[in-house]
């Protein structure tokens, strides 16, 4: 739904010399979801992310949030607040220094910055390490001191660079999960750029995919995994078979792919146990399709590379690309 | 694989260890050998090249001399003489008042210079060759690069000329040459590089998207500058500073050439001295003003680690 504190792009367009870096998008963020752009390396979706936080000046459009034209306001007076990729958080400070630099160049006196400080870092749960340098610390931890500054200047649409690379698989999916908690327990619009496809699918109420300086596609996790309008995204976000097949290109899920004795011949080609299930590739004429098979389902009938398969499917579940 | 194994197998049993000490000391004397023939070299040359001298000097610093010998001695006549007279204060006062002017002028430029390389240049190459055009004065010797400033600042020099005909002055500056300025103004000349190059290469350490940061937590250009780049910048100033202090109150051929010889610190008196053939009593000279300079030092490293500059 639409409420006046959208943030919204409006035509917004990024050059550098004749290279396009974002190309004339169009889009609203609605206020108070968790919204990933998602896209590979070089898509433009770090620049869009940058030019809302106003570190990019717009070549052309507008970007516009609760209302207000904030195209060519200076960064911090736009209501936004950006959690960068390496946290850069002052190394000579210590952490409460740190959250209350924002405070601190506004004037805002030692004992209040202080205490508002301290309000943040009980928000992520480091009030014990507030002595610290940024050096003496982890990476999550810095990483929640880096979330804790950029919060303490009550924005209304925290922006996350690639928040979570830094960190090692294990704590990733810990961290991923206190941010969604954080965003949930703020109420804030939080916009984070991944590449990863798990990641947004696992946060984002709201996934952006864009790819060639456009967005591709926009839309719930679900929608955008079950139905992905095109190739790329289909290939982007994984787990889909991408077949031509009479009429066009369609997009099928490799889940929804069975292993049946009367379906379209094939032949197994390679069989990987992933645990949970266990992802066969059978050669469909000169495509190769994948099909991801519970585990019990294959286990009550193994496979071996080099078997013959029938592969079925709904024909409902096939999603027409577009070109 | 088995040495980590048996490693293990040692640190994980605690009865273990008090036996496997004597063991491992053994083994570290066999180590220490290598180590200290690999040290060897570098202390040969520290011992022959820093450490002799240094005692030579402060040996002879004891000695006695009369206008026409050296005499072999433990004596302090030679301190009792340079703290009993006030020359040696005023001298040292000058020698201070060189080192302070030109510290605070060098890190002014040096800071500015450095700052416009680090952060206003954007092409890594264009910042090279910017960094390269200031060492160009290097390629000529400190002599000629002070004697070019005579005919510039002379009393019918470039400076007077272009004054008096811009009509600025009636009648040519006098402090112009052989004055504390000119040689307050070759120092700068001479040694601004000693500090654009360490506070150059601490700025260019910064992570840029600290400035990012800054900026986006709402300090303005002046707020980033003092907040977060003067503080990151400090272990190159300190550097930098201790490179242009000990450089200025060593000098003494600087002082002589821009003041006419009409000016004096700690550097002169020493030269006066060894012209004069009173070795001791240079020496001792000498000796005050290393530990000065050490004292300086010190005081200064009290302040900023620089360790991690190095």
């Amino acid at each position: 739904m639409r409420t006046g504190k959208d943030l919204e792009l409006v035509h917004l367009t990024k050059r550098y010399g004749d290279t396009l870096a974002v190309k004339d998008i169009n889009h609203v963020f609605r206020n108070g979801t968790y919204v990933c752009l998602l896209g590979p390396s070089g898509c433009g979706k770090s620049t869009t992310l940058r030019m809302i936080a106003g570190h990019e000046s717009a070549t052309e459009g507008e970007i516009v949030l609760d209302g207000q034209d904030i195209t060519v306001l200076p960064p911090a007076k736009r209501g936004t607040a950006m959690m960068f990729q390496s946290y850069a958080l002052f190394p000579h400070l210590s952490v409460r220094d740190n959250v209350a630099f924002s405070l601190r160049m506004k004037g805002v006196e030692k004992i209040a910055r202080h205490r508002a400080a301290d309000e943040m870092l009980a928000l992520v749960d480091m009030t014990h390490l507030a002595e610290r340098l940024p050096a003496q610390l982890s990476g999550g931890q810095q990483q929640r001191v880096a979330l804790a500054r950029a919060l303490v200047t009550k924005p209304r649409v925290l922006l996350l660079d690639e928040p979570l690379s830094a960190l090692d698989p294990f704590l990733r999916i810990r961290v991923r999960g206190e941010l969604k908690r954080l965003q949930r327990e703020l109420g804030i619009s939080f916009i984070h750029v991944t590449h990863s496809q798990d990641e947004a699918l696992a946060l984002a109420d709201e996934i952006v995919v864009m790819n060639n300086a456009v967005i591709e596609q926009a839309g719930s996790a679900r929608d955008v995994f079950g139905a992905p309008k095109t190739e790329f995204v289909a290939r982007f976000i994984g787990g889909h078979n991408i077949m031509d097949l009479d009429g066009g290109r369609f997009a099928l899920r490799a889940d929804e792919v069975r292993l049946t004795d009367d379906g379209r011949p094939a032949t197994v080609s390679q069989v990987e146990y992933q645990g949970d299930r266990v992802a066969v590739t059978a050669k469909l004429g000169s495509a190769e399709v994948l099909a991801l098979v519970p585990e019990g389902a294959f286990f009550a009938d193994p496979k071996t590379p080099g078997d013959a398969v029938g592969l079925a499917w709904d024909e409902g579940r096939l999603y027409r690309l577009m070109a | 694989m088995t040495e980590t194994l048996t490693d293990r197998a040692i640190s994980g049993a605690p009865g273990d260890v008090a036996a496997a000490r004597p063991a491992r000391r053994g083994a570290g004397i066999g180590a220490n050998v290598g180590g200290w023939l690999q040290a060897a070299p570098l202390t040969l040359v520290l011992l022959a090249f820093l450490v002799a001298p240094i005692a030579m000097i402060v040996t002879v610093s004891f000695w006695r001399a009369t206008e026409f010998s050296i005499i072999p001695a433990f004596s302090f006549e030679n301190y009792e003489f340079l703290f009993g007279s006030d020359v040696t204060y005023r001298v040292f006062f000058a020698t201070f008042k060189y080192a302070s002017i030109t510290w605070a002028v060098t890190l002014a430029i040096g800071f500015t210079v450095a700052y416009f390389l680090a952060f206003h240049i954007r092409s890594q190459t264009m910042q090279i060759a910017l960094f390269l055009l200031c060492t160009i004065p290097f390629w000529t010797s400190n002599i000629i690069r002070m004697i070019s400033w005579i005919p510039f600042l002379g009393r019918n020099g470039i400076a007077n000329q272009t004054l008096i005909d811009w009509g600025v002055i009636d009648q040519p500056l006098e402090w112009l040459l052989y004055s504390d300025f000119a040689v307050i103004l070759a120092f700068v000349h001479l040694y601004t590089l000693f500090m654009v190059v360490p506070v150059f290469n601490t700025m260019m350490r910064i992570d840029k998207s600290l400035l990012e940061a800054a900026r986006d937590n709402g300090a303005s250009g002046l707020q980033t500058l003092v907040h977060v780049i003067l503080p990151l910048t400090k272990p190159g100033i300190m550097i930098g500073t201790i490179f242009v202090v000990t450089l200025v109150m060593g000098d003494f051929i600087t002082v002589r050439f821009m003041s006419g010889s009409q000016k004096a610190n700690v550097g002169r008196l020493i030269s006066n001295d060894i012209g004069l053939l009173q070795y001791p009593s240079a020496a001792a000279t000498a000796v005050v003003l290393l530990c000065t300079v050490l004292i300086v030092i010190g005081i200064l490293l009290r302040f900023v680690n620089i360790r991690k500059e190095l």
